[in-house]
């Protein structure tokens, strides 16, 4: 089939972006949205012309790098579906496609589709690890935890942290996110020591970075490739108001 | 937010049950007697500075908050995204459609109550329901209610069951509840309140 894209062109960090249009041929319905980008770089690359950046890694749904909105979708029309598991089945033959970066000030371009997340990695930085002691690796059952306590703990793991949820949001919240990691390490016995450390720095660094304040519209569960639920984001303001309640600061 | 949100929808379902009173039959008196006591009330004066407040705070609040927000994505979408509700979108929008309709009620009818020239009623009470009914006859005024009241339930379809979540209220069990009757309480509200313009503009029609 063939595709109309219009895709976000922009230099570097600093340069004016702008649509730019496409089309690309020969796309096969069982391809991947990326290999659709593979066929048209190589398409830019023969012509002489520069390539569209975008980032991705693993191409298996679990490394969270492929950010993309597409037709105003973060990871495109599938739900629960990084863009490098949505196949191009999703399309119709002479549809055309909006191709553009996760946008939030906290994610600035660095080229076409790429974007700077580190600040998601200095959220992180900020509090979500635990405390270990060195030595042999402990065995995995010591601690008796109960499953549905596991099971939720586990559940909020998942998030690869792909910034879909940011860039779905009207306001450019990381709440998602940030809740995600705080319920994971919160909710368990290792994560004990530092909660409510971790949930106070973490949240503070939140709204350091500048991304926006939630106002519940859900638009990042809908989002989410993983499925995160918005209750863990009700999970970490409760965590957040006993932290600042209880804490010496 | 959340806090002052809640607090608005308990006064809403008071104002709404107390204005009721429009629809007896009995030229206003019961009404006008019930306008006297609100205003005479020591408990009632200093609930309503507890009000005057917070309608400023959860502005100001709101307000702040909406322009912030938009300030978080400098840069915007060419393909718009859709995956929330359209009162989840538009909270600032409908918040300053209630502001709007809060100054001009508070002048039609709070204001009126406090300082204006109103006459007596059979009963030597200051005759407030002669003031409403003239203002809800005129169809354009209730037409302005109407739509104030359409902005007041999509505000509330959001806000209820968000103020929930915001004051960290989430669990599988309740949420689904909490939602139900938020929604419920959404629509009810703005509608029982519509019926008081609409019921004294057919009636002065008649
Ligand atoms: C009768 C009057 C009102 C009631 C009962 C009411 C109720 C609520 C409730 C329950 C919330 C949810 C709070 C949360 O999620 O934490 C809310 C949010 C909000 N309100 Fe109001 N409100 C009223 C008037 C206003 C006015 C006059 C404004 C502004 C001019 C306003 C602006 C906002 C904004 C911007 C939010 C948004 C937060 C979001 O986007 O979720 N509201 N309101
Ligand atoms: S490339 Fe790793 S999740 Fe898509």
């Amino acid at each position: 089939m063939k595709l109309n894209l219009k895709i976000w062109r922009q230099k570097g960090p600093k340069s004016e972006g702008k649509i730019v249009d496409y089309t690309v041929d020969h796309v096969d319905e069982d391809m991947s949205f990326l290999e659709m980008l593979d066929v048209l770089n190589q398409d830019l690359i023969v012509k002489g012309e520069d390539p569209v950046a975008f980032d991705h890694d693993c191409r298996e749904g679990i490394c969270g790098m492929c950010s993309m909105v597409i037709n105003g979708r973060p990871h495109g029309p599938w739900e629960r579906t990084t863009t490098c598991q949505l196949h191009m089945r999703a399309f119709k033959d002479g549809e055309t496609v909006f191709i553009e970066p996760f946008r939030a000030n906290a994610f600035p371009v660095l080229k076409d589709l790429a974007v700077d997340r580190s600040s998601f990695d200095r959220i992180i930085q900020a509090g979500g690890y635990i405390s270990v002691n060195t030595g042999n690796a402990v065995d995995a059952n010591s601690i008796p935890i109960d499953k549905e306590t596991a099971d939720t703990a586990f559940d909020a793991a998942t998030c690869i942290g792909c910034g879909a949820c940011v860039a779905a949001c009207k306001n450019a919240s990381a709440m998602l996110f940030t809740s995600a990691k705080v319920a994971h390490l919160n909710m368990l016995p290792q994560g004990e020591p530092e909660r409510a450390k971790r949930t106070v720095q973490m949240v503070a660094q939140m709204d350091k970075e500048g991304f926006g304040a939630c106002t519940n519209t859900g638009a990042c569960e809908a989002e989410c490739p993983k499925g995160i639920s918005i209750t863990n984001i009700a999970r970490m303001n409760r965590e957040y108001f006993k932290a600042t309640i209880t804490g010496s600061k | 937010m959340s806090l002052s949100g809640l607090f608005l929808c308990t006064f809403l379902i008071t104002h709404m049950a107390g204005n009721m009173q429009l629809l007896i039959n009995d030229g206003g008196l019961a009404f006008n007697q019930y306008a006297y006591d609100m205003t005479h009330s020591p408990i009632i004066k200093t609930v309503s500075y507890l009000l005057y407040f917070s309608i400023l705070l959860h502005a100001v609040q709101g307000l702040v908050l909406a322009y912030a927000n938009r300030g978080a994505r400098k840069s915007r979408y060419a393909s718009g995204n859709k995956s929330s509700s359209f009162a989840s979108r538009n909270m600032g929008i409908l918040g300053s459609i209630l502001l709007l309709f809060i100054v001009v009620h508070m002048k039609s009818f709070w204001f009126e109550m406090h300082w204006g020239t109103i006459g007596n009623d059979a009963n030597g009470m200051r005759d407030l329901y002669s003031v409403v009914v003239a203002a809800f006859s005129q169809w354009w005024y209730v037409l302005f209610y109407i739509v104030s009241l359409a902005a007041l339930a999509f505000h509330l379809l959001h806000g209820v069951q968000s103020a929930f979540q915001t004051v960290g209220v989430n669990h599988s069990k309740y949420t689904p509840i909490i939602k139900a009757v938020g929604s419920i309480f959404a629509i009810a509200v703005p509608a029982l309140f519509a019926i008081q313009p609409l019921y004294i503009l057919f009636k002065t029609l008649q």
